[in-house]
């Protein structure tokens, strides 16, 4: 069975021309995919005989796994919800409601990887695009602490850097590719211009370059810890304000390197400056599949987009105070509902540690570091191949997610709205 | 054995993605986390070859991996995401919710040459 069209949720590209090929009960093929989407599809589409639920490592039923995840919860003063990057944006309204109910915290993976491009946004504003118009119209494109060759491999070919639009006919010779990183890395082949900028130092860069894009005098002096010349900058800053669309595209290099929130700031207000001479618009390299709609589920439903607590019974932001590593790393959690996430793995050590101290419920598609110390354990559906849903692409454009192989697990939609229905006949 | 600080990035690869869904117990992926890099330069600077064993250590904790010689600026080190960047990369957020991953102090020790 050949299904056309399939959308792949492993990254935040969100490709949706993935020709699917269905044998025996089990994916064989998946044309067009990048690596790493073959390796989503094949890998998830693999038959498991995992039961669907297990409580202390001990095969369960369903309703046994919903009674005593529920309870867990139920009992816990400040629990936490993390993860949801990686499930559809139906699984994630429940999520949502269920924090509510808990009166606890709900993060997603965006406090690791972007949640500084969101407080930068909640600042001065974001001035976007979606990828069609990158494609259609670009000829300026610019990626700073970014490796897309290694963390979306399609990002360049389909949409970005070679791919033809309407105004870019010939494709890679309509546009001049810029990359800024701490090092070269395997996207350097595809750029005609790199800057290495010096570890920490992208705020200052960011800033001289607000400065030139305003006609205003840089010294060579205030550069000097940067690993920029002057004249590198002055040509950079001349081409964003020559070019017909430009596009910045930031990655982790600028939200997890010293400054944060505040590299971000200056790269959006960089771009809001540019908009004054030419068109110029910035987009987060948004990580996992469906990233981007964990931030818009929470948005909608309570304002903000991670970091959410619902302890005085209405939402509440504060990053730091209610994000994960955060919440952990004080030992405050007592209580920890993974969803489609291992925070186990991911975390750094110091938050990590206090998952082995408090009751941990997951839900995931596949046995992790953090499904082997959960109490509770659910297997799920792989949203975009065993169940249907919605994913959010990077440039928040909703996509439908397909269903392309049967599955003897429920859905996360499913058992978090059971878990949504038995906590609250707990706590009415 | 000799010591030495260095700036470490942590960051995604090919492999780590790939061992994302195929399995973080396969070795691809442990392969693919538990090596560091360092620059031509630095490797010649402290008397290492690929393959050679080093530990890292920062204030939070210590990862011993593999290192390989990269295309790197001198004094940088790179190494994917994973169990071993966990135990170096601390947990404060200075109020932003993400930890310092990028960019700070490791101090090398060299275990075998």
């Amino acid at each position: 069975m050949l299904y056309e069209h399939v959308v792949c949720a492993f990254c935040g590209c969100v490709c949706d021309d993935i020709d699917v090929t269905v044998e025996d009960g089990r994916i064989t093929q998946a044309k067009n995919a990048c690596v790493l989407g073959k390796a989503w599809f094949l890998d998830h589409g693999k038959p498991t005989d995992l039961p669907a639920v297990r409580i202390d490592g001990q095969a369960a039923s369903l309703e046994e796994g919903i009674d005593a995840a529920a309870s867990l919860l139920a009992r816990s003063h400040y629990p936490i919800i993390y993860g949801l990057s990686s499930t559809s944006c139906e699984a994630q309204r429940q999520a949502v409601a269920l924090a509510e109910v808990l009166g606890g915290c709900i993060d997603c993976c965006t406090s690791v990887c972007h949640g500084p491009s969101g407080m930068a946004v909640q600042g001065v504003g974001e001035p976007t695009c979606t990828l069609g118009e990158v494609k259609n119209r670009a000829n300026l494109v610019i990626y700073w602490g970014s490796n897309p060759a290694e963390s979306h491999p399609r990002h360049m070919t389909r949409y970005a850097v070679t791919s033809r639009g309407m105004f870019t006919p010939n494709g890679r010779k309509d546009r001049t590719v810029v990359l800024v990183d701490v090092r070269p890395s395997p996207s350097s082949r595809a750029a005609d211009i790199q800057l290495t900028v010096r570890p920490g130092k992208d705020f200052e860069l960011l800033w001289a370059l607000r400065a030139l894009v305003q006609g205003q005098k840089v010294e060579e002096s205030s550069l000097a810890d940067t690993g920029v010349t002057l004249e590198q900058l002055v040509d950079l800053a001349g081409r964003m304000k020559s070019c017909r669309f430009g596009v910045l595209f930031v990655g982790q290099g600028l939200t997890q390197s010293r400054g944060k929130h505040m590299n971000l700031t200056a790269a959006f207000l960089l771009v809001r400056d540019l908009n004054r001479t030419t068109k110029f618009a910035l987009m987060p390299m948004r990580g996992h599949g469906n990233v981007t709609g964990v931030d818009n589920v929470l948005a909608w439903q309570t304002g903000y987009p991670f970091g959410v607590n619902f302890s005085r019974g209405c939402p509440r932001f504060n990053p730091g105070e209610f994000t994960m590593v955060d919440v952990l790393r004080r030992g405050e959690a007592d209580a920890v509902l993974s969803v489609a996430s291992d925070p186990v793995a991911s975390l750094p050590n110091s938050a990590r540690r206090r998952l082995a101290d408090v009751p941990v419920v997951a839900i995931d598609t596949h046995d992790s570091e953090t499904t082997r110390i959960a109490r509770v354990v659910f297997m799920a559906a792989t949203a975009g191949i065993g169940v249907e849903g919605t994913a959010y692409r990077m440039d928040n454009v909703p996509l439908h997610l397909s269903k392309v192989l049967p599955t003897p697990y429920p859905s996360d939609e499913e058992i978090l709205s059971r878990l949504l229905a038995r906590v609250k006949e707990m706590k009415p | 054995m000799s010591e030495r600080k260095l700036i470490l990035i942590t960051g995604r690869t090919t492999h780590q993605g790939v061992g994302i869904s195929s399995g973080k117990h396969l070795e691809e992926y442990q392969t693919a986390t538990n090596v560091v890099q360092f620059s031509p330069a630095d490797m010649q600077r402290f008397g290492l070859h690929d393959d050679d064993m080093v530990r890292l250590k920062t204030i939070y904790g210590t990862a011993t991996v593999k290192c390989r010689s990269a295309d790197l600026p001198e004094g940088l080190a790179f190494l994917a995401f994973g169990p071993a960047a966990n135990q170096l990369v601390g947990g404060e957020t200075h109020a932003s919710g993400m930890p310092d991953s990028k960019g700070f102090e490791i101090e090398l020790e060299v275990l075998s040459a």
